[in-house]
C-alpha cells in the first residue's frame, strides 16, 4: 500500500522547508533585532508588512508572487533574460514564495524573544567592548533558545503545511512542486481516501511529535537558566 | 579629569524637566550622587556610560566623550559600569562572564579572590543569591581595567550584612585600581562610609556639592544629634503618649505629650533632634 510516490512528495515537503527555515533565518535574525531595539517611527509599517502574510488569503499572496516572478513581469523578465532561470511553476517558485508566506512565523518569535531579554544584559555586552554583531550571538541568541527553536520549528511546520500560494506558483507537477499538501488535496479529489489517510495521518503525528519536543526543550532549558526576563 | 557640561530633557512621572549638569570629576575621587527618586541620577550615570544621548560636552582625561550631540559609543569608553538589579550573561557561568569582558584570567581569578566567589566560579547566574550576582557584576565591571567606575545603586537590594560586605570590597577595589567612582546612592551610611564627594540633584540641577561631613552632618541651630526617621506607631499611654520611629534599620520610643502628638501621623517623615546632653559611646561585643 506504500505508494513510491509517497515517499518522493514527502521529501520535497521537507526539503522545501528546510531552505526556507535557512533563508528566513538568516532574513529574519537581522530584522527582528532591529524590530525589538528600534523606537523608530516606520517601526509599525516595517511590523504590519511582516505580518501580512499572516491575514492575507494563501491564494492572494500566492497570485501577486505569480504575477511578479512570471515573465511578463520585470523580474521575472530580468531573470530570464540574464540569468535564464525560469521562476515560475518549479521548485525555486515555491521557495521564493514559501519565504513571503513564512516571514511572520520567523520573525515574529525572534522579535518577542530579543525584546524580552534583560535590557541591562545587552547593554552589560557593549559596555564589555562587544559589538552589536558579537552580543546578538554570543548573548541574545543563547538566551533566547526556546524562542529560536520556536521560531525554526514552527517556520517549519507551517512551511510543509502551507497548499494555497503552493498551489498558485508551483501547481503540482510530481517531483518538482507536489508536496504533501498538495497530493492529499489531490487524493481526496479523486476520494482515494486510504491514501488520503495515510498521508494525513503521517503528517498528523509528525506534527505532534515535533510540537511536544518543543515543549519538552522549553520546559528544560527553563529549568537550567531560570526564565528569561 | 572628567568635565561634564551636558543638558537633556527628560520625561518623567512629574512631567517633563531639564536635566542640566555642568560638573568637574579629578582623578581619584569617589563620588555620591544623591537626590529624590526622579532627579536624574541614573540618567546622568547612563549619558556617561554611552548609553543614553545628550546634548553638550563631556571629556576625560585627554578623550573627548561627547561634543555637541556627537557621540562615542559605549564600546570605546572603557568604564566599569554597575547596574541596580544584575545584568549577568545567564547563558554563562561566573567565570565566563568575566573572560567575556577580558580574557585575562589572572585578573578574573584575582577578583574572585578578593570577592571571595572563587569557589562559584563554574555556576551559572540562575543558582546564584542576590548579593552573590552583584559581587559577580561588580567583578565583571572591573575585568577591562577602566579609570572610571559607574555604580548605579548597586547595593539598594540587600540586606544590610551583605551590603556592608559589598561596600568593604568596593572601598577596597577603588584603592587598588586607582578608580574614578560615581555611585549613585541614597543610604547616608553608605555615602559617609565610601565617599569623598557627594553630589545631591533636584529636578535634573545640582543643589549640593560638598564633602560627605557638610552635606549629611548639617543640623540645625544649637542641636548636637539629629536624625532622620519615619513614625511608625503612635500608642497612647496613660496620659502620654509613645512613638516608635524608626531610624535607618533601628527602632526607638520616644515620649511624647499630646500637643506634639496632635501634628503628627503614622508614616510621617520626621526629624529627631535634641541638644543639652552627653551621650555614652560603648562598643557593642
Amino acid at each position: 500500500m506504500l505508494d513510491p510516490m509517497m515517499l518522493d512528495t514527502f521529501m520535497l515537503s521537507f526539503k522545501l522547508a528546510s531552505i526556507t527555515v535557512v533563508i528566513l533565518f538568516i532574513i529574519a535574525l537581522p530584522l527582528s533585532w532591529y524590530l525589538s531595539q528600534t523606537h523608530s517611527k516606520i517601526k509599525p509599517l516595517l511590523e504590519a508588512i511582516t505580518a501580512l502574510p499572516i491575514v492575507l488569503p494563501p491564494s492572494v499572496l500566492g497570485f501577486y508572487i505569480l504575477m511578479a516572478l512570471s515573465q511578463n513581469s520585470p523580474i521575472g523578465a530580468f531573470f530570464k533574460d540574464v540569468f535564464d532561470i525560469n521562476l515560475v511553476f518549479n521548485f525555486k517558485a515555491l521557495v521564493i514564495a514559501s519565504c513571503f508566506y513564512s516571514l511572520p512565523f520567523m520573525v515574529q518569535p525572534l522579535q518577542s524573544g530579543f525584546e524580552s531579554l534583560n535590557k541591562n544584559m545587552i547593554e552589560a555586552s557593549y559596555l564589555a567592548g562587544k559589538s552589536q554583531f558579537q552580543t546578538i550571538f554570543q548573548v541574545a541568541l543563547p538566551n533566547i533558545k526556546p524562542a529560536v527553536l520556536t521560531a525554526i520549528i514552527i517556520t517549519f511546520a507551517h512551511t510543509v503545511g502551507e497548499f494555497g500560494v503552493v498551489l498558485m506558483v508551483g501547481g503540482s507537477i510530481p517531483g518538482e512542486t507536489k508536496v504533501a499538501s498538495v497530493a492529499i488535496y489531490e487524493m481526496v479529489e479523486i476520494m482515494d481516501y486510504s491514501q488520503a489517510h495515510i498521508y494525513s495521518g503521517i503528517m498528523l503525528s509528525m506534527s505532534f511529535v515535533v510540537l511536544l519536543s518543543v515543549y519538552l526543550f522549553n520546559a528544560k532549558h527553563n529549568r537550567k537558566f531560570g526564565l528569561n526576563r | 579629569m572628567i568635565k561634564i557640561n551636558i543638558t537633556k530633557e527628560l520625561h518623567g512621572a512629574k512631567g517633563s524637566m531639564i536635566l542640566e549638569i555642568d560638573l568637574h570629576i579629578k582623578e581619584g575621587e569617589f563620588i555620591a550622587l544623591s537626590g529624590p527618586s526622579g532627579s536624574g541620577k541614573t540618567t546622568l550615570l547612563r549619558i556617561l556610560g554611552g548609553l543614553e544621548k545628550a546634548q553638550g560636552d563631556i571629556s576625560v582625561a585627554n578623550s573627548i566623550w561627547l561634543k555637541g550631540s556627537k557621540t562615542i559609543s559605549p564600546q570605546k569608553r572603557g568604564i566599569g559600569f554597575m547596574f541596580q538589579e544584575d545584568a549577568l550573561f545567564n547563558n554563562m557561568t561566573l567565570l565566563e562572564n568575566l573572560l567575556f569582558a577580558n580574557k585575562e584570567i589572572d585578573l578574573a581569578q584575582r577578583l574572585l579572590e578578593i570577592t571571595e566567589l572563587q569557589e562559584l566560579q563554574h555556576s551559572y547566574p540562575k543558582n546564584l543569591s542576590g548579593g552573590q550576582k552583584q559581587r559577580v557584576s561588580l567583578c565583571r565591571a572591573l575585568m577591562r581595567q577602566p579609570k572610571i567606575l559607574l555604580l548605579d545603586e548597586p547595593l539598594s537590594a540587600l540586606d544590610p550584612k551583605m551590603r556592608s560586605k559589598l561596600q568593604k570590597m568596593i572601598v577596597t577595589l577603588h584603592h587598588e585600581f586607582s578608580l574614578t567612582t560615581i555611585m549613585v546612592s541614597h543610604e547616608p551610611s553608605e555615602i559617609y562610609k565610601l565617599a569623598t564627594r557627594v553630589i545631591v540633584l533636584s529636578e535634573g540641577k545640582i543643589i549640593q556639592d560638598d564633602s560627605p561631613k557638610e552635606v549629611l552632618l548639617k543640623t540645625t541651630g544649637s542641636q548636637k544629634f539629629s536624625f532622620m526617621g519615619e513614625l511608625l506607631e503612635l500608642q497612647k499611654v496613660d496620659t502620654i503618649f509613645i512613638a516608635v520611629i524608626a531610624i535607618g534599620q533601628q527602632l526607638v520610643e520616644i515620649v511624647l505629650s499630646k500637643e506634639e502628638v496632635s501634628s503628627l501621623q503614622v508614616g510621617d517623615k520626621v526629624s529627631i533632634a535634641t541638644k543639652a546632653f552627653n551621650p555614652t559611646l560603648s562598643k557593642i561585643t
